[in-house]
């Protein structure tokens, strides 16, 4: 095999991978920005990838199918913000909650959407319609970068989402908002600003993008239905959040190592590699790889004083009578 | 101050504020008038509902009932954009700015009527022109967490006038600066008051009421109980009866100054930050005989904290020895540190002094529970614990429903009594007290103050940490001075001025420079 080739078809895989990954890290980069700590991003991508999945195996439109796995994270979302942000719930303990829910109803439901003809399963079932790769005619013929002219409409989208998303982080009013809330939500208040509105806010529209994330997966990187088949991305999500350090603009290197590495791996294992390197090895490498990260980014953090250090009020709730 | 003219309408009045929290009255009929060009200093004990009043007036609390007019105006203030909207603005205590943020984000923050991506470039322009009007130097690119508290109070101004605010009102704004910072401020406020803008600050101490107001309002446990021009003032000794509705005692009873033995000893420690750069405490040696109150004085972060640390084993230190009861116990365990006869009162009483969701009892006998006091074979004895905390609770006046009650429910004062209770009952000779008075009201802090005193007067070696000069004068025998790390000076308490520590805690190294 030509060496080139192999990398753009890898560069292509990682690209297919990470575009649910970018979605996911994105939405929980902007809720935690915001002090909400959402562990339910596991659940809500299974969630959102079920309810693209059902959407559009039933009246074949993909655009009802996105639009319906957003709604679907924005209602678990809604949960969690109720949870913790109205009842003042402990976050870990509400998202958690949230994970174990999503996962155990999208499983539940997936039995129960399907045709009579599958003994209303949805597993095994094809879509007519998915979001398959668009070639731009001429880019997507060089050798390398032309991978990323060769993607879905879900990826492309990214392309612009990305960089607004940075933007509107740190160059925008409501941007400065969310990291005031986040850092220092007493402050935030005394300025004026609805800290519970925001909150709730980002809370929803991180769900939202998980919920997109997850959609990416069943409509577009494997167009089909299974139980559990976020496959714990939605840990790594919440890894992908730390190595970005909670900075929109950094999502992307992250998303893009990870998901270079699981589809190496996949690689590697059609090449016949697993002679070598058993493939349980490279089933938890990427797993490993986040230990290994975020022990980096702990040392980081701790000789860089705080520079990429999480906002100040992740995971406390806030009430403008707290002392 | 210049005389202020009062035949106007005065720019707020606040008629008949009631203000309950769950199971307090925090302001109950409260009025108070402020006319225009006018400082009013809002003097009270910590809980007589000075801030709470003031909260109402920018809308950070919603008043239960009573009116609130504005330049005459009957205001319904129901969030601090409604407040800033009529040209009132806060500084509050805590600084209420965004660490990670700079200066001009600060300054804009949560303003609504900003563009989608606001004009940074104009914004800053706008910034530093204010800020040379006033003579309040600051670099609008500067992150907050990298500025002095001098520094960032100034960028608390900038966000007011900035805004448009000319009703001020500032919580205690003195109480983290340098004598000279707060001279500073003083010219600051008069150029804005020259402009006719008005200001109301908090305070409770009574020589910053005579020096910066014109009027001298007094609240006691959320009533109003005086008002009136600051020059009937005859005594500052009426303002503090009137605060505190009795007499205070004004001078402790101290036995003679009887030195012994040193029974602390730092030699040259030197703690180097995370990361590298400056030391946190550079060399700084001293010693502590048995009957003396050793005190450091100096703004609040210059190694105080670290120093305390250092010496009960919270902190290591990366060179230098320190001695306790003549042992070196330089970076053993806090536990080692307990068992050499150290007892601490930690600056953060909420956080490392109590625990609490624990109960009174527990928490006084947190140190203790492991001796033959109050456990046999490693089982604590409950009913030695009742009648040991019942007898703390007695001898240090601890005012507690029950020692079932949890700590978190006491009032500040008595919390810090619990702390006190404790670590007096089990003090081997020394005795460390980080800020033992800050934020307490006058009573508490005189009963802290005298318990210092009395442990002194028994041979104890105690060594105060304090930002009140007034309190190091009044309690010390001795009294370092700390800056950036460094200990400036050790003066004799009795031969010390205010002025002349003053100078140490700015980091003026003699008078002369």
């Amino acid at each position: 095999m030509n060496l080139l080739d192999f990398i753009t078809r890898l560069l292509a895989a990682t690209l297919a991978m990470g575009t649910s990954l970018t979605y996911a890290t994105l939405g929980e980069v902007y809720t935690e920005k915001t002090g909400i700590l959402n562990l339910g991003m596991e659940g809500t991508m299974l969630m959102g990838a079920l309810a693209g999945f059902a959407t559009a195996f039933n009246t074949g439109n993909l655009l009802l199918a996105l639009l319906m796995s957003m709604l679907v994270g924005a209602l678990l979302s809604l949960i969690h913000a109720f949870l913790c942000i109205t009842m003042r719930a402990n976050q870990v303990v509400a998202g958690l909650a949230i994970t174990m829910f999503g996962t155990g109803l999208a499983n539940f439901l997936g039995q129960r959407l399907g045709p009579a003809t599958n003994n209303f399963n949805l597993t095994g079932m094809n879509i007519a319609n998915k979001f398959s790769n668009i070639a731009i005619p001429g880019l997507s013929g060089i050798p390398i970068i032309g991978a990323l002219f060769d993607v879905s409409l879900l990826t492309y989208a990214l392309y612009a989402i990305l960089p607004f998303s940075w933007f509107f982080m740190y160059k925008t009013k409501h941007g400065m908002v969310v990291r005031a809330v986040g850092e220092n939500p007493r402050t935030a208040a005394a300025m004026g600003i609805s800290v519970t509105k925001i909150r709730y806010l980002y809370t929803l529209i991180g769900g939202m993008f998980a919920g997109l994330g997850g959609a990416c997966l069943s409509l577009s990187f494997i167009p089909s239905w299974n139980e559990g088949m976020t496959g714990g991305k939605g840990w790594i999500v919440i890894a992908l959040v730390i190595f970005s350090t909670w900075n929109p603009g950094r999502v992307v290197i992250g998303t893009l190592v990870f998901g270079g590495i699981t589809s190496l791996q996949f690689s590697l294992q059609a090449a016949g590699l697993k002679m070598v390197i058993p493939s349980q090895f490279l089933g938890f490498s990427p797993y490993l790889i986040t230990l290994v990260v975020l022990t980096a980014m702990t040392i980081i953090n701790q000789k860089k004083k705080g520079s990429f250090a999480s906002p100040s009020a992740l995971g406390v709730s806030f009430a403008i009578d707290d002392k | 101050m210049s005389e202020k003219n009062t035949d106007e309408t005065p720019v707020v009045r606040m008629v008949n504020i009631t203000k309950h929290f769950p199971g307090v009255l925090a302001n109950d009929s409260v009025d108070l008038t402020l006319h225009r060009g006018e400082v009013l200093a809002l003097l009270g004990e910590n809980g007589a509902g000075k801030s709470t009043l003031m909260n109402m007036l920018v809308g950070l609390y919603r008043p239960d009932s009573g009116e609130i007019f504005v330049k005459g105006k009957m205001a319904e203030i129901n969030s601090p954009q409604d407040s800033m909207a009529l040209g009132i603005g806060m500084i509050h205590q805590e600084f209420m700015l965004v660490g990670n943020m700079t200066v001009a984000e600060n300054i804009i923050l949560g303003m609504k009527d900003l563009p989608f991506v606001p004009p940074m470039a104009d914004i800053k322009a706008k910034i530093t022109e204010l800020s040379k009007r006033y003579g309040l130097q600051v670099y609008p690119d500067k992150v907050i967490q990298d500025l002095s508290v001098g520094e960032q109070q100034r960028v608390e101004i900038l966000k007011l006038l900035y805004r448009g605010a000319d009703i001020l009102i500032l919580d205690e704004p003195t109480a983290v600066l340098t004598p000279g910072e707060a001279r500073d401020l003083n010219e600051i406020l008069k150029k804005m008051l020259a402009e006719g803008k008005s200001a109301i600050f908090i305070t409770h101490k009574m020589d910053e009421v005579m020096e910066f107001s014109h009027t001298v309002q007094v609240l006691r446990r959320g009533k109003s109980v005086s008002s009136c021009p600051t020059n009937t003032i005859k005594r500052v000794q009426d303002l503090a009866n009137m605060m505190v509705g009795r007499d205070i005692l004004f001078s402790l009873d101290r036995g003679p100054y009887k030195p012994t033995d040193v029974m602390v000893e730092a030699r040259d420690i030197t703690v180097l930050p995370i990361g590298g750069g400056k030391p946190v405490l550079d060399k700084v040696s001293f010693s502590i005989r048995g009957g003396e109150i050793f005190g450091i004085a100096g703004v609040a972060g210059n190694g105080q904290q670290q120093l305390t640390e250092a010496l009960t084993g919270l902190l290591r230190v990366d060179s230098g020895t320190i001695l306790l009861n003549g042992k070196d116990m330089t970076n053993k365990t806090p536990l080692q540190v307990i068992k050499s006869g150290v007892s601490h009162i930690p600056a953060d009483r909420g956080r490392m002094g109590v625990v609490g969701d624990m109960s009174v009892g527990d928490n006084l006998s947190m140190k203790k529970y492991r001796t033959q006091e109050l456990s046999s074979h490693s089982v604590i004895n409950k009913s030695w614990v009742r009648k040991f905390a019942d007898h703390l609770i007695d001898v240090f006046t601890i005012k507690t429903p029950s020692q079932d009650t949890s700590v978190k429910f006491l009032s500040g004062g008595n919390i810090q009594k619990t702390i006190l209770a404790r670590e007096i009952d089990s003090c081997g000779g020394i005795l460390i007290a980080v800020y033992p008075s800050r934020g307490l009201d006058v009573g508490a802090t005189e009963a802290v103050r005298q318990n210092l005193i009395k442990q002194r007067d028994k041979g104890n070696a105690v060594l105060l940490v304090s930002e009140e000069l007034e309190e190091l004068l009044m309690v010390a025998d001795k009294i370092a001075v700390m800056f950036e790390g460094r200990i400036m000076d050790i003066v004799d308490a009795d031969k010390a001025s205010t002025e002349r520590l003053g100078m140490l805690m700015a980091g003026v190294e003699r008078e002369d420079v």
